[in-house]
């Protein structure tokens, strides 16, 4: 089978097939409408979806090739090669442990192994009972004030494991 | 009326800053007493944030760290007066770690409202950008090459030369690009540029663009940095709505205007042409070079890509004149160079230098890194692209380019 078709396979329906009924299909097509007439504008899209979806669905994909006038390869290509695209819906928080340098020599992996061990996940993975999902990042630019965590998309600094234990609470119902 | 200073730059609000504001104004109110609570960048001095200064006839006088629940002592002891006490730290510019600092782009950073164009031109702002609309084109490039600058992205290639070549280019399409993507761990000096002083890079962006005949500039800004992408933002929508990106330029009658473009968590799009392809809506690939992005860049038309940093010496240069800058530094290295001090270490922050400075000074002087843990202690300069040292070969001066000639 070719390489297309097998992305298409796997990304939705393929080529002329009208697509499935989908009842968030109008609001993507209007966060894909903002960006008309913006040239080069596929991340801005894509982080528009995000933000409204949380993820990017594949359903939107195809609406995302139309408004564009690009293939769905290209996009499924895109969404691939940053990590930021999630394909999959995360945890109703987001906690991004920074694992770099400055973090590292301030205990940032005893930080790691303990949110892990009390979230009972790994790295990248979502607790079972869907409340958080817990990720990796490479500097935060919060490197003065390691370790660094970054929840729901607010910084932390000087997080000890105490202190990002609190945050969670907090930030759970 | 007193006036109060309180970062909002997100390492200061990521230990508390908001919450410190937020008391000080509490207790304002709770005696009756009339403030104004100002949010600034940061001075940088992050082991001393969340930093609180106040206004004072002799200067602005600093306490910190300040946690919320010590406000109302520090307040009883006479915070908004600027009185010495416990938590005191005297004036803030006169704490060395500032004194001993040459700052030029970071002159501004911690000290104005970021988001006030009244502030930002008192404190010398658009000088730079009047006396460019004044000049013809090729006169902002040689300036520029006069200073000296050398890229603050890494591999210090001459900005004015680059912009030289976009500027030769025939007219039609051109870009002005900031990478803002700040991939290398370990730094933080443009995310706290896009926060404290957001008006002196668009400032640089349109110098640069007036320089070269571009009439739109994007800016780059890495995921990571949700907060520094609305305040920068947030700058342009006001710059915007001053008239000083636009049609008409600050009535100088060219157009520049900057959108600000968020990447996606991809570490090789701090690349140049990774990023111009990622500007263009595509996977962020290298491209093969020729051509140039300075001959064929984003979207096909010449291109200048700059390190975020390169454009903000810029107005400085224009404002007070080539020579000025290149008064700083010492041999094919002009200027002053922001540096980061992070990790272990006890003062950690942005120091902000003329070129020449060794490590040691940076590290012993300003970071006040314990000597006895020093001698073996590994030390990493700038981040994944240079190489690491062992402190006890650190002296002389490492050849790292980010820093050093
Ligand atoms: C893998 C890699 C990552 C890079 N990351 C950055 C970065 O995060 N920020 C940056 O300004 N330059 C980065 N650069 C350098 C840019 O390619 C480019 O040289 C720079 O933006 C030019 O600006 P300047 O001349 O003002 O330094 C990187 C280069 C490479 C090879
Ligand atoms: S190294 Fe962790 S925030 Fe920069």
């Amino acid at each position: 089978m070719p390489k297309r078709d097998r992305w298409e396979e796997r990304n939705g329906d393929s080529g002329a097939a009208p697509a499935p009924h989908w009842d968030e299909a109008p609001r993507i097509r209007a966060l894909i409408t903002a960006y008309e007439g913006v040239p080069g504008a596929l991340l801005p899209i894509l982080h528009a979806i995000q933000d409204e979806l949380g993820y990017i669905d594949r359903r939107a994909i195809p609406l995302v090739a139309e408004g564009l006038n690009i293939s769905r390869a290209e996009v499924v290509g895109v969404i691939g090669f940053y990590t930021d695209f999630r394909e999959e819906p995360p945890g109703r928080h987001v906690l991004k442990v920074c694992r770099a340098e400055s973090c590292q020599a301030m205990g940032c992996e005893p930080l790691a192994e303990h949110l892990q061990s009390r979230l009972g996940v790994e790295m990248g993975g979502t607790t079972a009972d869907g409340e958080v999902t817990l990720e990796t990042v490479y500097c935060l630019g919060n490197c003065a004030l390691s370790p660094a965590v970054m929840l729901d998309g607010r910084l932390y600094g000087r997080v000890t494991p105490a202190r990002a234990e609190a945050l969670l609470v907090g930030a759970r119902p | 009326m007193t006036r109060v200073f309180v970062p909002a730059d997100a390492a200061a609000l990521s230990v508390g800053a908001e919450d410190v504001a937020e008391a000080i104004a509490r207790e304002a109110a709770a005696r009756g007493v009339a403030i104004d609570l100002v949010r600034t960048g940061s001075r940088g001095m992050f082991w001393l944030e969340p930093l609180v200064e106040v206004e004072t006839p002799a200067g602005r006088v600093a306490y910190g760290p300040v946690s919320p629940a010590e406000v109302p002592a520090l307040v009883d002891g006479g915070l908004f007066e600027g009185k010495p006490g416990p938590g005191c730290l005297g004036l803030t510019e006169a704490i060395p770690y500032l004194a001993n600092q040459e700052r030029l782009t970071f002159a501004r950073c911690g000290v104005i409202d970021p988001f006030s164009l009244d502030e930002y031109r008192a404190h010398g702002g658009y000088r730079g950008l009047d006396r460019a609309l004044a000049m013809m084109p090729g006169e902002v490039v040689e300036e520029v090459v006069a200073s000296g600058l050398r890229g603050r992205g890494g591999a210090g290639f001459p900005t004015g030369v680059k912009w030289r070549t976009v500027l030769a280019q025939p007219a039609g399409q051109k870009y002005i690009v900031a990478n803002a993507d700040e991939g290398d761990s370990g730094t933080f000096a443009d995310r706290m540029l896009m926060e404290g002083d957001p008006f002196l890079l668009i400032e640089g962006m349109t110098i640069a663009g007036i320089a070269v005949g571009a009439t739109k500039g994007y800016i780059y800004i890495r995921s990571e940095y949700p907060h520094a992408f609305r305040a920068f933002t947030r700058a342009i929508h006001i710059a915007r709505g001053a008239g000083l990106l636009g049609e008409d330029v600050g009535g100088g009658g060219r157009a520049f205007d900057i959108e600000a473009r968020l990447g996606a968590g991809a570490y090789i799009c701090g690349e140049e042409t990774s990023l111009l392809e990622s500007l263009e809506g595509k996977r962020g690939t290298v491209r093969y070079r020729p051509p140039l992005p300075a001959v064929e860049g984003l979207f096909g038309q010449p291109t200048v890509v700059n390190n975020l940093l390169s454009y903000a010496a810029v107005p400085t240069i224009l404002a007070e004149g080539a020579a000025f800058y290149a008064n700083y530094g010492m041999g094919r290295s002009r200027g002053t160079m922001p540096l980061q001090l992070a990790g272990n270490i006890r003062q950690g922050g942005l120091v902000e230098k003329a070129f020449g400075i060794t490590l040691r000074e940076a590290i012993e002087g300003f970071g006040a890194a314990p000597p006895a843990a020093a001698p073996f202690a590994p030390c990493r300069s700038a981040g994944r692209s240079v190489r690491t040292c062992r402190m006890r070969s650190w002296t002389p001066p490492s050849t790292t380019r980010r820093w050093l000639p």
